[in-house]
């Protein structure tokens, strides 16, 4: 079976159930929306799906095998969090360079350039991103998407303080992404337009 | 291979370097304590040459406290070590080539300011000798150990006097043994059983610390 599948995910933060007895799939060229209140655990289940943290009950699998034993999900997952990953010392060119090394993405510089480029940050790669705005320090971040070649993209928040146009261009590269067979799962508390193509819904509710 | 050499091992001496004061301020530190001694305990040569490698190695792991929190202090607040844990390599070698950049750039700086603080405190040269054995076999058994301590309390905020109050006494059998290597070189006897028991240590704290390390990481980011 191939593509992602969670059976029976059961989350318990500080006493209260997030979620219960939860089950979805993923398919190949699949993007699956995650909607809910504040506080209902959609970083809580995304985690939960890249493997950094373990659910209270039920299993995530890839390919058919449990993501805590695959050898292949950490070559096949690109994840962004809240957190863009980017120390405010180094350049954007520095911070990418590092992150493609620790993930084994053999890219060389000047595609860190030309991905720099297209995503809007000309003249911007090697100054410490500590002197970006919040929105092209999300533009830098994003930028992974471009350099690992992964079918299995897991977002949280991406569209967080990024302009009109970034949005736009972010759900265009969603649409491209799912039609080449990718996976796509990811939460925005602002609704998907038209552009990020066709996607399923999954609700999650605020627990008392 | 390019993953822990340039991913981890080039990334953080790129950061140590553009934080160069970070680096500066606990040796700074050091130096201080290790020159208040003369002043306040007192100036005669004797005295300070008996207090001498005491004071030294309390000065060394005090100050290292100072800087151990840049271990994973950035990389958990700035998310970077979410995408460690997810980049495939084990954690546990990460962990092991952070530890060796963090003693790289933080004990060899105090390596080599060593003679001018066995200057300051009147030791003969084959009591220089023992301390910088005892500080070359020592110092990465300090980082080693701080790694665990600082991985367990990344998540909390304001960990850094519980930092302290969790190593200080794990740091005592250290000390000692250190010290009283020193001292028995200032007695012309052999210093080699202290020398072989922190070596012992620092191979077990080698064997052991990595795997330990990745799973208190691991725990305090779930």
């Amino acid at each position: 079976m191939s593509g992602l599948r969670a059976s029976g995910l059961t989350c318990i933060k500080r006493d209260r159930v997030l979620f219960e007895a939860l089950s979805f799939s993923l398919k190949p060229g699949e993007l699956l929306y995650l909607r809910g209140p504040n506080g209902a655990g959609k970083t809580s289940l995304l985690r939960i799906v890249t493997g950094l943290s373990s659910a209270d009950e039920g299993e995530i699998y890839y390919q058919g095998t449990p993501i805590r034993t695959s050898n292949t999900y950490a070559k096949s997952l690109i994840y962004l969090g809240h957190k863009t990953a980017l120390n405010s010392a180094l350049s954007a060119i520095e911070n990418l360079h590092y992150w493609a090394a620790q993930h084994q993405v053999a890219v060389a510089t000047s595609d860190i350039y030309h991905v720099l480029e297209i995503n809007g940050l000309v003249g911007l790669e090697d100054i410490p991103v500590r002197f970006l705005s919040a929105g092209q320090q999300r533009r830098v971040a994003l930028s992974r998407l471009w350099l690992k070649k992964a079918p299995v993209w897991i977002l949280d928040e991406p569209f967080t303080a990024l302009d009109i146009d970034g949005v736009a261009w972010l759900e265009r590269k969603f649409s491209a992404h799912v039609k080449e067979g990718g996976m796509l799962m990811t939460t925005s508390h602002q609704p998907l337009s038209a552009l990020a193509g066709d996607h399923t819904t999954l609700d999650l509710e605020y627990r008392f | 291979m390019s993953a822990l050499l340039i991913g981890i091992a080039q990334r953080d001496l790129r950061i140590a370097f553009q934080q160069k004061s970070e680096l500066v301020q606990p040796l700074m530190f050091l130096l201080m304590v290790v020159t208040l001694f003369p002043l306040g305990v007192s100036p005669s040569p004797d005295t300070l040459q008996r207090i001498g490698p005491g004071v030294i190695w309390i000065a060394a792991i005090l100050s290292s406290l100072l800087g151990l929190e840049r271990l994973f202090r950035d990389d958990f607040n700035d998310g970077s070590l979410e995408q460690y844990t997810l980049s495939g390599v084990p954690l546990s070698a990460i962990a092991a080539v952070k530890v060796l950049v963090h003693w790289l750039v933080s004990f060899v700086p105090l390596l080599i300011l060593s003679p001018l603080l066995a200057l300051f405190l009147n030791l003969t040269l084959p009591m220089y000798i023992a301390l910088l054995l005892t500080l070359l076999v020592g110092t990465p058994l300090l980082s080693l150990i701080g790694a665990i301590a600082v991985a367990l309390t990344i998540g909390l905020q304001r960990g850094g006097v519980l930092l302290a109050l969790l190593l200080i006494p794990v740091f005592i059998p250290l000390l000692i043994f250190a010290t009283s290597a020193v001292d028995s070189a200032a007695l012309q006897l052999p210093y080699y059983p202290q020398l072989a028991i922190i070596g012992a240590m620092l191979l077990l704290a080698l064997a052991l610390a990595p795997f330990a390390i990745a799973y208190s990481l691991k725990v305090s980011q779930n």
